[in-house]
């Protein structure tokens, strides 16, 4: 019997995946050959993608990326030799480079197979957690050092032992699922390649706050992680492990998937709840924490999918192994998100600590043009420009705020030497204005005035330069969230280290 | 779906009637409307702040305040192309001006004939495939306009 194995994550599906599987199944019934066709996330390496595997004597062999018209010649070949042929994939060295946590199963198993789940790992964090008090589930992750993935970086386990000491007659999981950022796209493809993992996270952290509700909050633009999750949820809940007296334990919890409608702004954390709530994404102010007021104002943990998604090995394999990985405060893993104009673009999960440079040359291979790298953003839309000078910068949370940048949901945008900064730094404001949720002024006005300033400047008119700088300051120290908040990282970091972009001397742009 | 007044009502009442008791429904109650409907017909609107028990004017400032609601039909296809970051990289920008260029397009918007809506979308996670667009909820990788008028020559969903 032969045993293939197809991604049918969103990323493959738009390279021809579905073309490819429709072949697999026309060849094979023309040669009468019986064939297990398993569908699975992507092992992220997208630019193999349609990657098409065949299981041999327990190792699964690569071919990518492949056309519906090279099928009857794998077929033909008995799937051995052909041009296509990549060897073992866990021996591709991109893929054998990287540690695997939180993305273990993604790539390799069915994702709506609760079974392979169990057999590749799933569930022993669960069952463990049930095992142990609230109190010591918290202290675990806070032993492993885990913090938001989100891109805000904070302690995980703080947050979740607010929530567990918040006093509510009903407390509230919440996965932040909209994930905006251009250039990030793991939790996408953890929700289309392994669901069951989200699902366990939000499981361990309902039992440690002492949640009895969960509300996974997914962007629109991401139709096959809805249906993916709506459809893990399903088995899950026939399975026993959600629902009422989930599993034996004793403790209810579920869990509602919840769609956007096409709001950036709804990724930061306090729209996302109004959101939900039937509301317009209006950032709140702060305090009161959703730890203490959150959805409905009762207390919430807000937590990111790739967050949410570490908890099962932490739990399973306990603090020590997670926090084994890792550089200085940022512990653990980090799903890298390889994008834009790169070769070897990509998931890429590694332990904290690799240098810049080594993602964009090494591991990336740099731009997919071959052209030189002339910039990379780091951390989605808000995050800073880097130029290849700054390579040397370790992927550290407080490493990157050193070299005035910020990781983000840790997508790295590349470049090449075509990219226009003017225009980047341009757009960075004209985001901004375009998902302002308007409650406040710095924000509101300030991506407005922001844009014209750079026009200003980039015709030639440096008397804009102040303004600008007035501007960022304003809007980094006045407005309500990152979006507005962080929105100078990019215009700045451009001018800084691409002045005569913006007709500038170095000097001046300093 | 075209329907006179009463009758588009009467169906809003029984979609929010499906999320009574539902805590914070009205999101997954306009997507169902738009689902149906195609967009937030202006004969739903009592029914449903009358349902989740809001004014007309907060239920304007949701409709109003998501990108996704509309409050008038689309055309019959639907083309989002990523006009991120990650897509410019790889000649977003480019793309869509030869894209609404080659559809007659000024701005983006719907084709005179009532065929085609192209909107811009920020990210559709697809940036290690980039530039990227969503046709007729399809995801596609690397797109050309080449490859974006042979699948517009393609059949059109029913």
């Amino acid at each position: 019997m032969l045993r293939l194995f197809l991604p049918r994550d969103a990323a493959a599906l738009a390279l021809g995946a579905e073309d490819v599987a429709r072949a697999i199944t026309a060849e094979a019934a023309r040669r009468g050959v019986e064939v297990t066709l398993v569908r699975t996330g992507s092992r992220g390496m997208i630019w193999l993608e349609p990657l098409l595997e065949v299981e041999r004597d327990g190792i699964r062999q690569g071919f990518g990326p492949v056309t519906p018209a090279d099928i009857p010649a794998l077929f033909e070949a008995g799937f051995d030799d052909h041009p296509s042929a990549l060897g073992p994939v866990e021996d591709i060295p991109f893929l054998a480079r990287q540690t695997r946590l939180t993305f273990a199963r993604c790539g390799v198993t069915d994702p709506f197979d609760l079974d392979a789940y169990r057999a590749h790992g799933g569930l022993a964090g669960l069952d463990r957690a049930r095992a142990m008090t609230p109190a010591e589930i918290v202290q675990e992750v806070t032993d492993s050092g885990l913090r938001g993935r989100g891109g805000a970086g904070f302690p995980t386990g703080v947050k979740w032992r607010t929530v567990l000491e918040a006093r509510g007659p009903r407390k509230y999981i919440v996965c932040n699922a909209d994930e905006g950022d251009s250039g990030s796209f793991a939790d996408r493809m953890l929700m289309e390649g392994d669901p069951f993992a989200l699902i366990e996270g939000m499981a361990i952290a309902a039992r440690a706050v002492g949640a009895d509700r969960g509300y996974v909050y997914i962007r629109s633009e991401y139709p096959h992680a809805i249906a993916a999750m709506e459809r893990a949820a399903g088995i899950a809940r026939a399975a026993g492990l959600l629902g009422a007296a989930a599993r034996g334990s004793g403790a209810a919890f579920d869990i509602e998937i919840r769609v956007g409608a096409g709001a950036y702004v709804c990724g930061e954390e306090t729209s996302l709840l109004n959101s939900i709530e039937g509301r317009r994404g209006e950032v709140r102010a702060k305090p009161p924490l959703p730890a203490h007021k959150g959805l409905f104002g009762r207390p919430t943990a807000v937590n990111n999918v790739l967050t949410l998604a570490a908890v099962p090995a932490i739990l399973a394999q306990g603090a020590a192994a997670y926090a084994r990985f890792g550089l200085g405060r940022s512990r653990g893993t980090i799903p890298i998100q390889i994008a834009g104009n790169a070769r070897r673009a990509g998931l890429f999960e590694t332990g904290f600590g690799l240098s810049l440079g080594e993602i964009v040359e090494e591991i990336a291979g740099g731009t997919a043009s071959g052209r030189p790298v002339k910039a990379v953003q780091v951390g989605g839309p808000l995050g800073a420009y880097f130029p290849p000078a700054l390579f040397d910068t370790p992927f550290g949370y407080e490493e990157f705020d050193g070299a005035g940048g910020l990781i983000g949901h840790a997508g790295i945008t590349v470049f090449d030497d075509t990219a226009d900064m003017g225009a980047l730094a341009r757009f960075a404001f004209e985001f901004c204005a375009e998902e302002s949720c308007g409650k406040c002024t710095p924000c509101r006005i300030g991506a407005v005035r922001g844009a014209e300033a750079v026009d200003r400047l980039c015709a030639g008119d440096t008397g804009a330069l102040p303004l600008l700088g007035d501007l960022c300051e304003t809007m980094r120290a006045a407005s309500l969230c990152a979006l507005g908040g962080f929105t100078p990282y990019p215009v700045e970091s451009a001018l800084r280290h691409f002045p005569e972009e913006f007709g500038l001397g170095r000097a001046a742009a300093e | 779906m075209d329907l006179p007044d009463d009758a588009t009502a009467r169906r809003a009442r029984e979609i929010a009637g499906a999320h009574a008791g539902r805590d914070g429904a009205l999101l997954p109650i306009l997507h169902d409307l738009q689902a149906e409907f195609g967009h937030i017909p202006e004969a739903a609107r009592p029914e449903i702040a009358d349902a989740v028990n809001i004014s007309a004017a907060e239920l304007h400032g949701v409709i109003s305040f998501y990108t996704d609601f509309r409050t008038a039909p689309a055309g019959r296809r639907s083309l989002r192309l990523c006009r991120a970051e990650a897509c410019q990289a790889m000649g977003g920008a480019a793309l869509w001006r030869e894209v609404l260029a080659g559809l007659g397009l000024d701005e983006f918007g719907t084709t005179p004939d009532g065929r085609l809506t192209v909107e811009p979308v920020y990210c559709l996670g697809l940036c290690a495939c980039a530039p990227a667009a969503m046709l007729d909820g399809e995801p596609l990788g690397r797109v050309t306009a080449d490859r974006l008028s042979a699948a517009l020559a393609g059949a059109a969903p029913c």
